[in-house]
């Protein structure tokens, strides 16, 4: 056998390669590129997003009502209002009761009288203690909170007139029914 | 000439072939277990962090929904792990005094994050993503647990590659609703007769095919 024959052994070496780690930069990685050190960097100011004008259109324009919007509404609702907004708008969540300070009712006067608009707004930019939640709630979110808060309301105010002869019988008959 | 070997030589080698042979073996099947075993895997072993984070306050006592911290899970191929400005919204009226959550506020102040130990990840060379999995019903808690009893996280399950393909082998009997994949406790859920066949009516919705989840390319690309 010839010695130089050793030498077709070498190409084996790149086995030894740990692939568990690989040089690339992933996001939420740590990263010695940038001066903070994290792989993710913000957008230098004044850079305008891509999708910018799709979402203020979005944000400009209210939705039409629909079911979808409204179940949208009551899943994106219980996943960032009802903390502190408690299930029925009234204000008594969980997060008040262990000492955060204790957000309006959505069935006082004022605000059943409020704009879908004001709602939305209030999400965008956040509104006294209550801190702005537009970076996890993008504006068709938005409008889909704002139609299910406004059904939150109605359900506390509905005229038993408005409801269907089924349903109205079943409101007046004696309780245990 | 002299004999080199005594008669009890014979013995002394069997004795010593037979003693390496089952030592091999013993070397094997330890090997074996090491690999599987939560050692290796660091199933179960929960991670120091810089805060002292715990699900089972924010998620088992006071219900907040995985989405409200990892809010990229339904959208991108990443949960995401909360940014300080999220855990501010509470703790800025919060325990604001409290000297676990100094790391926060100073993160928050800053504008630096905080470096949260990885608890689940993979190696590299995997691809894996949140969103496929989540949109097709497949719950938070299959594979990592019931995150709303940790007071530390803790890796719940391997995530070794026999992991993965176990399930895409026969993904049905773990398919949940898709409105519900946050939910953590499913007792009495698979044995309730509503539920009967629910997994096999997801996987025709959805064209789930077990026969192509186990190419290699799938998670390896
Ligand atoms: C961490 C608790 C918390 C969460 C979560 C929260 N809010 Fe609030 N919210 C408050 C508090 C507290 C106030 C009162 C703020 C004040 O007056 O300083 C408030 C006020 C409001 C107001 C009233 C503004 C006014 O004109 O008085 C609206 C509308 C509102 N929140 C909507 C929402 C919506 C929609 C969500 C979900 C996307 C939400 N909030 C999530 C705590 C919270
Ligand atoms: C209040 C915010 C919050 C909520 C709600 C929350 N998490 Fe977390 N989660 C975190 C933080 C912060 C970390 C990083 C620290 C740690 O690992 O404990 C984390 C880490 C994790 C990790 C480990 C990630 C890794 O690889 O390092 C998993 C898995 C996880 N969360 C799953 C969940 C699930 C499932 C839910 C819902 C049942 C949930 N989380 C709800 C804040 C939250
Ligand atoms: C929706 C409100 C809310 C958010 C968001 C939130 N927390 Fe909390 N946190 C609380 C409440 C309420 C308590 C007190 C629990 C109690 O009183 O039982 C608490 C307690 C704590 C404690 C100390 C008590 C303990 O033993 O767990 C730590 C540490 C903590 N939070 C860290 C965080 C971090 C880190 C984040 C961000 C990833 C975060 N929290 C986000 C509401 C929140
Ligand atoms: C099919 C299994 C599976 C399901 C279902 C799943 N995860 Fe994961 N999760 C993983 C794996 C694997 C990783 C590690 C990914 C990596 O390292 O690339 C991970 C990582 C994470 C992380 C760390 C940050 C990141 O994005 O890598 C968080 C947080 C997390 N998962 C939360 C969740 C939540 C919340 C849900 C439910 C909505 C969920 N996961 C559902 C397997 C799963
Ligand atoms: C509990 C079941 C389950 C587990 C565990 C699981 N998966 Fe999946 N996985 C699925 C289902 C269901 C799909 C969706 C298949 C489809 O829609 O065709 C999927 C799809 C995928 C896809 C996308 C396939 C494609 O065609 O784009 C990847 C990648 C993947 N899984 C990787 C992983 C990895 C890596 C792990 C282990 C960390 C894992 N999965 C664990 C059920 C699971
Ligand atoms: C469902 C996802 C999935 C599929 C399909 C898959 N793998 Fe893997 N593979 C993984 C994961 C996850 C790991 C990481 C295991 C670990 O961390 O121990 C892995 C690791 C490996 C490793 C390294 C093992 C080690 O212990 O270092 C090899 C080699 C490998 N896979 C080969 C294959 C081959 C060949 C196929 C096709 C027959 C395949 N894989 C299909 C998920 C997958």
């Amino acid at each position: 056998m010839r010695p130089w024959l050793v030498l077709l052994l070498l190409p084996a070496l790149a086995g030894c390669d740990e692939m568990s780690r690989q040089p690339r930069d992933d996001v939420y990685r740590a990263s010695p590129l940038f001066a903070d050190g994290a792989a993710m960097q913000a957008p230098p100011p004044g850079a305008v997003a891509r999708d910018a004008p799709a979402w203020d259109a979005a944000l400009a324009e209210r939705p039409p009502m629909t079911p979808a919007l409204l179940a949208r509404g009551r899943e994106r609702y219980r996943i960032f209002c009802q903390p502190c907004h408690d299930a029925s708008g009234s204000g008594h969540g969980i997060i008040p009761a262990r000492g955060f300070p204790q957000p309006p009712d959505f069935n006082s006067e004022r605000l059943r009288q409020a704009s879908s608009q004001t709602f939305v707004d209030v999400i965008g930019h956040g509104h006294g203690v209550m801190f702005a939640y537009g970076d996890r709630v993008p504006p068709g979110d938005r409008w889909a909170i704002a139609a299910y808060i406004r059904a939150l309301q109605l359900s506390q105010h509905a005229p038993a007139a408005d409801l269907a002869a089924g349903d109205r019988a079943r409101l007046e008959a004696p309780h245990g029914r | 000439m002299p004999q080199i070997f005594k008669p009890s030589a014979d013995t002394w080698l069997r004795t010593f072939a037979a003693v390496a042979a089952l030592g091999l073996i013993a070397a094997a099947l330890f090997g074996a277990g090491v690999a599987r075993s939560d050692w290796v895997t660091r199933a179960g072993w929960p991670v120091e962090q810089p805060v002292p984070f715990s699900h089972k306050h924010h998620v088992g006592d006071l219900g907040l929904d995985c989405r409200y911290c990892h809010s990229d899970v339904e959208e991108g191929r990443y949960a995401g792990l909360p940014s300080s400005h999220v855990c501010i919204t509470c703790h800025s009226q919060l325990w604001t005094g409290a000297e676990v959550l100094e790391p926060v506020r100073a993160s928050f102040a800053e504008n630096r994050p905080i470096a949260w130990k990885r608890v689940a990840a993979l190696p590299e060379y995997v691809y894996f993503d949140h969103h496929i999995h989540v949109a097709r019903g497949v719950p938070c808690v299959e594979c990592h647990g019931r995150i709303d009893e940790m007071p530390l996280t803790w890796r719940a399950k391997p995530l070794q590659m026999r992991f993965c393909i176990d399930c895409h082998r026969d993904p049905a009997p773990r398919l949940r609703p898709v409105n519900q994949v946050t939910r953590m406790d499913w007792t009495g859920w698979a044995s309730d007769p509503a539920n009967r066949g629910f997994g096999e009516r997801a996987m025709r919705r959805f064209h789930i095919q077990p026969a192509k989840l186990t190419d290699c390319n799938v998670c390896h690309r």
